[in-house]
This record gives structure tokens, C-alpha cells and sequence, in this order.
């Protein structure tokens, strides 16, 4: 690789002292590593299509006329009731109720972003704080929440989100979104927790600490200024990572039918009622499990290239994808 | 070392006891009226109201709750609100498919991923490390209920043989065992696969990057036998601790899987008795799950503290 020579420190030579280095930040670094990764740029491409054609979801809709939850027996439907297949007026086919698979997968798109993004922000900041914490001040809090994450990784998740999905039946659609965001995200903060504990453990022992204390800061103002912008790296490549696991949770919750409800699609849904007639109608099964993995594939490849290039000692030659 | 297993063993009772209640809370907080599912939706008040009374429903939860905490220190779990059964007899019939499922997909995952993690990580940058990196990402990507449907449509059109006839419940499991197991077992060890090729890979770098390793070669040994004698055994102590974990967790996430190819395991028997508000079930399955994930970490722990003895300070 040519360019990672620019990026070794210039060894300056005394005579040409005077010829000015110039100094990069952190993220200049991170994102001259990232630009060299050509897979990573593809598929950041790739996730880009992916996030227009989301928003772009009413724009499908008005130009083929065919708003997402509307059915249309007449053209979507054959003589037989069978759904037809990707064609001038259904771009990529019909559902079995004769719906706009092309439409409904844009909207479906958005969900999957939506619960995907939000329940990893959510996780990650209730991760961060219930792990710094437990970290920083240990003791009896430390016991406390060190437990609380033990036995939240240790419950059988998708059980238990099932019971707690059908217990708090939640009929409206925002309901249901902010219903599956909590389940995903109560089920995902351990995991981040458990490793920003371990790391604010270790940067607890470090000098800069003890010396920020003898200046009299306070635990809060420690844990705010001195702790957590050495995670920044680590959180944001944590967080990264989540967002696939919380698409993959919710596809999953949508598919067993308790994720978000009906009549909004979303990719998981459309796999769960389109599986009866897969055998006839294959785009049912086709548009949304490409969709789906070319979305989670495309953020755990980013997540993995961010890491790479955030982490200045991460070993290019055997390490990662 | 006493002490260890003893504080480990009264923190699993710990955990059992507070998942079962926590189940137990929310089922009663739940809008599913299990005496709709049984009366039909002609039924009267007071028809309804009797059921509730036998079923023991109109008391308190707190005396429901006391009452049912007392029948399970004896062994009880009840009976099903629907026929009476009781849910242990319930869960035993369903339990063999469910642990079948999960043990031939433990097979092929283990093998599998500890197979390819090697080949991959003594063949760094070839063209093969880079297909089965590759592979491993799809894996980690795809969901796995994904993955089963892309298994189903693909092999029952193609295949007549494995048509999906086969999945459709009814004929006991010995009939036809491995035709009827064999996407299942498939569908649910491909992300376990993927994850454990990753997990075998790094640890069979680091380990080969040991000094050993270089004193190991240095003597002469043959490059198979410092690969599989001096360096795989060492690299797999992480990958076997895992995998007693994740067997453990695997019995719940069967759900799925079991839905897709109509297996009747308690994945199934779960889902059907959450719809139907099936409460005594439910909670049965969930105290079996959560009772297999703990004594799954239970005996990694312990095992692990007796291979290393710093565990047991932490």
C-alpha cells in the first residue's frame, strides 16, 4: 500500500527544519486510513442508496401510485389470486394481498434504519453511562450494576422480547416502533456496558487521572472530561457495530409478528407473510432478504473499517475483514 | 475453591429466581385473556368468570404468585390453563426435538468454524482466507431466519426429496430423522459458523504468534504437528469456553428456526402458548431456558477456574 508510508510519522531531518509538518488530528488520520479501503468505500456507497431510497419511500409511492398499505386485487393480483411478479406497473412485483413490493420495501427501509439506528443510540448511551459508571465509582455500585449486566446478557432475549412484545400489546405504530426500540435496546446495553466498565477500569489507574484529582476535580467532572474522551473511539465503533445487531433483532421481532405492527411494513414482516407463497412469488423472499443483508453487511463492514482506521495500532496485515 | 462453586451456584438460583418472577409480573400485566382463548368469543360473563375462578385467576396475584413460588420448590410447574396437562410432561415431550436441533447445529458450527478459523489463520491472505472471511461477514449479517427461508425455498423446489412435506408437524421425529433435520440444523448453525470461525482465527493468530510456537518449529517439528498439537490446542481453551455458553443460549433462540420448518420443539410450544396466554407454560419454558443458560456458564466457569487459577481471585 503506497499511501501508508504518508501516514508513518515524517522523520524530519535537522536541516530542513524549517520545512513545516503538518500536524493531522486524530480523525484526519482515521479518515485517511478509511479512504484507502476500498471495500469499505463501496459498500458505504452502497448503504448511501440504501438511506435515498428510504427517504425517498413517498416519492415511490405517488409516481406508481401505489400508496404502502393499499391493495390492488384488480392489476396485483392474476386470475388464480396469485400475486404478479415485477412488471411495468409493479416494479418489483406484488405482495400476496396485491401491494407494491417496490413501495412497501422503501417504507420498510426506513423502519429498519429507524429502530436499527435509534435502539443502538439508546443502548450504547444507557451502555456507556451504566459501564462508566460502574467502572469509575465501583464498590457497591460496581457490584450492583456489574450484576444487573450479567444477568440481562444471561436471559434468553428473544423469549422474553416476545413475552414483553405481546404483553404491552401496543396497536398504534409509533407504539410498536417505541416499543421495539426499548426491547432491543434493554437487551444490547449490556454488551457495550460490560466493555466500557473493563476500559474505565483500566484508564482509572492511569497518572492523568491522579493528577486531575490532586487538582480537586470531582468524580463527575473526571468521568465527563478526563475519562470518557479516551472511549470516543471505542463507543463509536461499538455503536457502529450495534446498528446491524439491532436491524437483525428487529427483522426477527417483525417476522415472528411482534415487532413493529402492521399495516407498516417492514422487511422482517414482509418476509413473515410473503413465506407462504415464496415457492410461487420468489421476490417476496428475494427484495427484502437482499435488502436486509446488503444493509446489516454494509454497516458491520463499516463498523469493522472504522475500527481499523480508528485504532492507530490495529494491524493492518492480518487483522480484521 | 468450595466457596467458588457454592457463591456461583447461589447466584444461578438467584438469577432463575429472578427471571421466573420477572416473566411471572409481566404475564400478569398482560391483556391476554386466557379465559377468552378457552370460552370462545360467544362466551358469557359468567361463563368467563368461572373459568377464571378455576383456573384460580380471581385471587390475588400476590396469593397466585406465593402459591405458585410454593408448587415450584417442590418440582411443580403447574398445569396448563388450556387442558390441564401438566407443563412439565408438556415441556418433556417437546424437549428432544428442540435438543436434537440444537445439538446437530452444535456439531456442524464447532466443526465447521473451528475447520475454516484454522485453515484461514495458517493461510493468512490466500484466496481461500479471503472467501471464508467473506463468508463469515454474510453470516454475521444475514438473520438466521433469513437464512432457513433462502434453505426451505431453495431445496424444496430443487430437491423433491426434501420436500417441505417433511416440515409439516406430525410424524414423529424418528421418521425420516436426518432428511427432516438437516436445514434446520443448516439454518441454525450458519451464523454460529461464522462466529466462530472469527473467534478460532484470532485466537489461532495470537497463539501461533507465541515465542513456543517459534521454539516449537525451531526444534524441527513437522508444521502440521506444531499447527494441530502445539498450537490449535492451546487456541481453542476461548473458543471451547464459548461454546458452552452459546449452546446453552441457543435452546432459546430456536423459536425461529422451529417456526420456519414447522418443527415442534419448544421454540414452537413457547410462541403458541404466548399467543394463546398459556401463562404456566410460558413461564415453565422460560425457567427451563434460562435453568440450561445457567448451568451451561455455571460449568464453563467452574471449568475454566480449574484450568486457571486467577479466575477464581476475580
Amino acid at each position: 500500500m503506497s499511501s501508508l508510508s504518508e501516514l508513518e510519522p515524517e522523520i524530519v531531518p535537522t536541516d530542513v527544519a524549517e520545512r513545516r509538518v503538518r500536524g493531522r488530528s486524530p480523525l484526519q488520520l482515521a479518515w485517511a486510513r478509511f479512504r484507502d479501503d476500498k471495500v469499505a468505500l463501496t459498500f458505504l456507497v452502497i448503504l448511501v442508496l440504501i438511506v435515498v431510497f428510504a427517504v425517498l419511500a413517498p416519492l415511490w409511492a405517488s409516481w406508481t401510485d401505489h400508496p404502502y398499505s393499499a391493495t390492488f386485487p384488480k392489476t396485483g393480483l392474476d386470475v388464480n389470486g396469485q400475486p404478479v411478479g415485477p412488471s411495468k406497473d409493479f416494479w418489483l412485483g406484488a405482495d400476496q394481498l396485491g401491494r407494491d413490493v417496490l413501495v412497501r420495501a422503501a417504507y420498510g427501509a426506513r423502519i429498519s434504519l429507524l429502530v436499527g439506528i435509534a435502539a443502538a443510540a439508546v443502548a450504547s448511551i444507557v451502555g456507556v453511562l451504566v459501564g462508566t459508571l460502574a467502572g469509575y465509582v465501583g464498590g457497591w455500585t460496581d457490584g450492583f450494576l456489574a450484576r444487573v449486566m450479567d444477568i440481562t446478557l444471561a436471559l434468553p432475549y428473544l423469549l422474553i422480547a416476545i413475552t414483553l412484545a405481546v404483553t404491552f400489546q401496543v396497536q398504534s405504530v409509533a407504539g410498536s416502533l417505541t416499543m421495539t426500540i426499548a426491547v432491543i435496546a434493554f437487551f444490547s446495553f449490556a454488551a457495550t456496558g460490560r466493555i466500557i466498565r473493563g476500559q474505565v477500569m483500566s484508564i482509572k489507574q492511569k497518572e492523568f487521572i491522579e493528577a486531575a484529582r490532586s487538582l480537586g476535580a470531582g468524580r463527575g467532572r473526571i468521568m465527563i472530561v478526563d475519562v470518557l474522551p479516551n472511549l470516543v473511539a471505542q463507543i463509536t465503533v461499538l455503536a457502529s457495530l450495534l446498528i446491524p445487531t439491532s436491524i437483525v433483532f428487529e427483522s426477527t421481532l417483525s417476522f415472528l409478528g411482534v415487532g413493529v405492527r402492521p399495516p407498516m411494513p417492514s422487511w422482517g414482516a414482509m418476509l413473515g407473510e410473503g413465506s407462504e407463497v415464496f415457492q410461487t412469488a420468489w421476490w417476496l423472499l428475494v427484495v427484502p432478504a437482499v435488502l436486509l443483508l446488503l444493509t446489516t453487511l454494509s454497516f458491520n463492514l463499516l463498523g469493522d473499517a472504522i475500527r481499523d482506521a480508528m485504532d492507530p495500532r490495529a494491524d493492518r496485515q492480518s487483522g480484521g475483514k | 475453591m468450595l466457596r467458588y462453586v457454592i457463591r456461583r451456584l447461589l447466584y444461578a438460583v438467584l438469577v432463575l429466581w429472578l427471571v421466573s418472577t420477572l416473566v411471572f409480573v409481566f404475564l400478569h400485566l398482560s391483556p391476554t385473556s386466557v379465559e377468552r382463548t378457552i370460552g370462545g368469543p360467544r362466551a358469557s360473563t359468567e361463563t368467563l368468570e368461572q373459568i377464571r375462578r378455576n383456573l384460580g385467576l380471581d385471587k390475588p396475584v400476590l396469593v397466585q404468585y406465593f402459591s405458585w413460588l410454593g408448587h415450584l420448590l417442590k418440582g411443580d410447574l403447574g398445569q396448563s390453563y388450556l387442558n390441564g396437562t401438566s407443563v412439565a410432561s408438556i415441556i418433556a415431550n417437546r424437549l428432544p426435538t428442540t435438543l436434537w436441533l440444537v445439538a446437530g447445529a452444535g456439531v456442524i458450527w464447532f466443526i465447521g468454524g473451528v475447520a475454516s478459523g484454522v485453515y484461514s489463520a495458517t493461510h493468512p491472505r490466500s484466496g481461500a482466507d479471503r472467501i471464508i472471511t467473506g463468508t463469515v461477514l454474510i453470516g454475521l449479517s444475514l438473520p438466521s431466519f433469513v437464512m432457513a427461508l433462502v434453505l426451505l425455498y431453495v431445496f424444496s423446489t430443487k430437491l423433491g426429496e426434501l420436500g417441505v412435506h417433511y416440515f409439516e408437524a406430525g410424524p414423529p421425529l424418528q421418521e425420516h430423522f436426518f432428511q427432516r433435520m438437516i436445514l434446520p440444523w443448516i439454518g441454525l448453525a450458519f451464523l454460529m459458523v461464522a462466529t466462530y470461525t472469527r473467534l478460532t482465527r484470532g485466537s489461532m493468530l495470537d497463539v501461533l504468534g507465541e515465542d513456543y510456537i517459534r521454539t516449537a518449529r525451531s526444534k524441527g517439528i513437522s508444521e502440521r504437528r506444531v499447527i494441530y498439537r502445539h498450537g490449535l490446542r492451546s487456541a481453542l481453551t476461548p473458543v471451547v469456553t464459548q461454546f458452552g455458553i452459546d449452546i446453552g443460549a441457543l435452546i432459546g433462540s430456536t423459536i425461529v428456526i422451529e417456526r420456519v420448518f414447522g418443527l415442534q420443539g419448544v421454540g414452537q410450544l413457547v410462541y403458541q402458548s404466548i399467543n394463546l396466554g398459556d401463562t404456566p407454560v410460558i413461564i415453565g419454558v422460560t425457567l427451563m431456558v434460562t435453568l440450561f443458560v445457567v448451568v451451561a456458564n455455571l460449568i464453563v466457569d467452574i471449568g475454566y477456574s480449574f484450568l486457571d487459577p486467577r479466575v477464581r481471585l476475580a
